[in-house]
């Protein structure tokens, strides 16, 4: 609740401080400082939840898994603009409504997780998409950030309606809005109900990038300012998951209705994942390499929305975590080069000894290598599916497409520690270079020990 | 707190010498794996006295039921002794060597036998995965960034492999801690599950694959000729001395113990592609011209004989696995410094460019001999006694396969007494006539291999005892 008023609040103050402000440079230390306040608001809520959740008004439910995933997406925010915010002056002349606009989509992230009404899920998934559309064409004299918003847009559009028609029918069938009242996990599935499950399915499924509903994907990380993608590609997409998972562990989970749904995003998730990882391989720039990778991310973290245990809530926040950081810091690094190919990496580790270390680790991160914040990760979705019990087939094709992971993200690793070159390095300030070294302690004290973590759940 | 020791001095040591410049690394690594040689030798004598001494447990992650849990039995004692001497060994061979980026090399090095140590002692199932990986990754950059022309391919390959073999163990390993009643990874818990033969059945293909890929036997090798081949030598010392060795542990520790009817119903199964792992490899290795992939097949037959031993299951046949994983990891790392000897003054590792150095190299071609025989099992050096014991093990489980496993010593021969006279014998070339004798320190190292051959190899008895209480 802390969470969802100080982003909104922050918001409007940014869009403001625009006006009065003209350096570019303070506005980044506004919203450096407002999304540290939002960080403790949110987190002195933890007392309150301390025995249990509460509703407010039937329409949101706070919980302790609500604020710990929040001070995740906050907290990977932090970090966001301590790697990233001063790449927000080079995108255009808005730089204060592009913050804005970040504080608009994390209050969606934050309704998302606390959301107990089917009409407030609608509207998270909205405040979350819409900034987004914009921040994706904020780059107007580029013809491919255009169409990435355009693209965007429209597809986006596209699921809301889904996920209104989804709504819609489950409404028919359970008469109720409240997501705990709907009831629908009895032994008879009525089929408005079924309709309404796979519509609303399908609309996440686009939401997350989940195949087939990923081809919007890879042209719009492509086509978006590189600064923004980083953060679609990772807080935002942990927002569509914690709805997902929310949702569905919530209201369909139990008695005969799971079964139906969980076998179509059993071969969604499968899908998702060798897709993602096979077109990862086959690709020549490492930020479109970065799109499908989140993809193939996207299939491990359903491994999570299918299995509905405590495995799978745990699973959720640290994975959201450790790939929100890895994901958030390789960006922060790929923006500094001027040559976004696997090449534009070769040699980076003798001119830039730090930074080569610091993509090394995100990426072992990334591929789920122990020692690292992923691997704990990836440890506990797949411990998920496996205490699903059903789920065996589907732990196998994940495995084997993590042991293919290895190749993508290693290739950078040997670009940039095996081969010759002279990469083009923007100056690196003192102050990146201290937020990479805290971005890599993280991934390595989550490595050693994720308890920190999800002992707090 | 000797165990916790054993695995934090190559640990600090290694991140310390990262930062050192000069000759600073090369004394370090030197005086680390003296130490861990000593703490090793003293957790030898401390198992006889007191064994509970070496065993310590601290909380690591109670949600998981995981704790930090390190211990040392015989077959731990055993390997970590061999880990450290086969460091030292190493850091013998090449301290007079100019290494490039040597706090890098040392740095690595270092790490990975903090890995190695990791495995060995680990009784938590999750501790030994990450071990497992720690092991590795040092090593994926060694290879990669030290090794030969094509590394860059070839140690990828290694790396995929291995992380696949790891994956699925991985799943192995979450599966059985969901079996335990009290949800640990604790070895004990692990051991003492009551699985179903539905379970075992498909377990243990998840455990067998990742230490088959590591041995490696049969059809999972296709890694380690090239690897070994590409690696710099102080590395493929490391790799075919210790590292194969986390295989055949994995299989005495987790495997048999953990799913052991499982490992019962496919055993023949393991057998028969441990035997035609031996004789395959065997055969390429007697039509390679080139040394280091010719010791590289060897190596194979050589595992392939201890990994069908370890599925003969008796008494006899473990005691032999145990013995010979030793005295493999001593033998084969001698015949590597010899190898990165002759590609160290010629610059050549083909067998057919070589000839005649007997007369110019005097110390290296007895070392070479020795070894060679050493390493084929010849009575009275250490070979023999493990080979023996493996033999009469497999023979008692089932007489045929015995027989075509032995036909690896006849090929063996072959191959190590071709190899022999083609390196050392016949008539020397202008490039074999410029070659000079082995350094102090190249002899040191090999002097030590060469006492320990014959003082196991006469007097096994004492690492026959360090062994025999594992089963």
């Amino acid at each position: 609740m802390n969470a969802l008023i100080s982003t909104a609040l922050s918001g409007v103050v940014l869009m403001f401080v625009g006006l009065f402000v003209r350096n570019k440079q303070h506005i980044k230390f506004f919203a450096i400082a407002a999304i540290i306040i939002a960080f403790i608001a949110n987190l002195a809520q933890f007392p309150s939840v301390e025995l249990g959740s509460y509703t407010m008004y039937g329409m949101i439910e706070v919980s302790r898994f609500s604020v710990l995933f929040n001070a995740v997406a906050l907290g990977a925010t932090l970090l966001y603009f301590l790697l990233s915010g001063s790449e927000f002056e080079k995108v255009g002349e808005h730089v204060a409504d592009y913050f804005a606009l970040i504080f608009f989509i994390l209050a969606g992230i934050s309704l998302a997780s606390t959301f107990s009404n089917l009409l407030m899920l609608f509207l998270a998934i909205e405040i979350m998409s819409i900034p987004q559309y914009v921040l994706a064409g904020t780059d107007r004299k580029n013809l491919k950030s255009n169409e990435a918003s355009l693209k965007y847009f429209l597809m986006g559009s596209f699921s809301t309606g889904i996920l209104l028609m989804g709504i819609a029918l489950i409404y028919g069938a359970a008469g109720s809005f409240n997501i705990t009242e709907l009831g629908l996990g009895a032994d008879s599935v009525h089929p408005l109900a079924l309709c309404g499950i796979i519509l609303m399915a399908f609309a996440l499924a686009f939401k997350v990038s989940a195949v087939p509903f990923h081809f919007w994907t890879p042209d719009v990380y492509d086509g978006s300012p590189t600064v923004f993608t980083s953060f679609m590609a990772t807080v935002v997409k942990a927002g569509g998951f914690v709805a997902f998972l929310r949702m569905f562990h919530v209201s369909f989970a139990g008695g005969a209705i799971s079964e139906h749904w969980t076998l179509i995003l059993s071969i969604i998730t499968a899908a998702t994942l060798i897709l993602g990882n096979f077109s990862a391989v086959f690709q020549q720039s490492v930020k479109r390499m970065l799109a499908y990778s989140s993809i193939a991310q996207a299939g491990f973290m359903l491994f999570a929305v299918i299995a509905i245990n405590q495995f799978a809530a745990q699973g959720i926040i640290l994975y959201a975590a450790a790939y929100s950081i890895a994901t958030i810091g390789v960006f922060a690094v790929l923006m500094k080069l001027k040559d976004y190919t696997f090449e534009g990496f070769n040699g980076l580790a003798k001119k830039q000894p730090l930074l080569a270390l610091a993509v090394t680790i995100f990426l072992f991160s990334l591929a789920g290598i122990p020692v690292t914040a992923g691997f704990f990760a990836k440890y506990f979705v797949l411990s998920a599916a496996i205490q699903h019990g059903h789920l065996l087939w589907l732990v196998i094709v994940g495995v084997l497409c993590a042991a293919i992971s290895v190749y993508y993200y290693f290739r950078v690793i040997i670009a940039m520690y095996f081969k010759q070159g002279d990469p083009e390095v923007e100056p690196v300030s003192g102050g990146l270079k201290a937020a990479l070294i805290l971005a890599v302690a993280l991934v390595l004290v989550l490595g050693l020990f994720p308890n920190l973590l999800i002992g707090c759940l | 707190m000797l165990t916790v020791l054993l695995i934090l001095i190559p640990f600090i040591a290694g991140l310390i010498a990262f930062g050192l410049k000069g000759s600073g690394p090369k004394v370090l690594g030197m005086i680390a794996s003296l130490a861990s040689v000593a703490i090793a030798i003293g957790a030898g004598c401390t198992f006889h006295a007191s064994p509970d001494k070496l065993s310590f447990v601290a909380s690591w992650i109670p949600q998981l039921g995981s704790q930090f849990r390190v211990g040392l039995d015989g077959m731990g004692v055993m390997l970590c002794l061999l880990t450290a001497i086969a460091f030292l060994l190493v850091f013998i061979t090449i301290y007079n060597r100019d290494i490039e980026r040597p706090n890098g090399f040392y740095g690595l090095m270092l790490l990975s036998q903090a890995g190695l140590i990791g495995v060995f002692t680990a009784f938590d199932a999750l501790q030994f995965y990450i071990f497992w990986e720690l092991a590795l990754i040092p090593v994926y950059f060694l290879c990669s960034m030290w090794g030969g022309e094509k590394r860059i391919p070839v140690t990828f390959k290694f790396f995929v492999y291995t992380f696949l073999g790891s994956l699925l163990m991985l799943v192995g390993i979450i599966y059985l801690y969901f079996q335990t009643p009290d949800h640990s990874f604790s070895w004990t818990s692990f051991t003492s599950l009551q699985l179903s033969m539905g379970d075992q059945k498909w377990l243990f293909w998840l455990f067998f694959v990742a230490f088959a890929i590591k041995m490696p036997v049969f059809p999972f090798h296709t890694w380690q000729p090239d690897t070994y081949d590409q690696s710099p030598t102080p590395v493929t010392m490391i790799l075919s001395g210790v590292m194969v060795k986390m295989g055949l542990f994995g299989l005495l520790r987790w495997l048999m113990p953990v799913v052991p009817q499982g490992a019962a119903m496919w055993t023949d199964v393991a057998i028969v592609l441990s035997i035609i792992g031996i004789i395959y490899a065997s055969c390429i290795a007697m039509v390679q011209s080139d040394l280091k992939r010719l010791i590289a097949y060897s190596s194979i037959a050589h595992i392939g004989l201890m990994s069908a031993a370890i599925f003969a299951h008796n008494e006899q046949s473990t005691q032999g696995v145990l013995l010979q994983m030793f005295n493999h990891g001593i033998n084969i790392i001698g015949l590597w410094i010899i190898v990165d000897v002759i590609q160290n003054r010629l610059g050549v590792k083909n067998m057919d460019q070589l000839g005649g150095m007997a007369r110019k190299a005097p110390r290296m071609a007895i070392f070479l001999v020795i070894i060679s025989l050493a390493n084929i099992g010849l009575p009275l050096t250490n070979g023999f006694i493990g080979e023996f014991l493996m033999f009469s093990g497999l023979f008692q489980y089932n007489h045929w396969f015995m027989a075509f496993a032995g036909l690896g010593i006849i090929l063996a021969a072959v191959y190590t007494l071709n190899m022999i006279q083609k390196v050392i014998f016949g008539e020397g070339n202008t490039l074999t006539d410029s070659t000079t004798d082995l350094q102090p320190g190249e002899t040191l190292a090999l002097s030590l291999i060469v006492i320990m051959i014959f003082v196991l190899g006469v007097y096994p008895q004492p690492m026959l005892d360090l062994v025999s209480k594992v089963f």
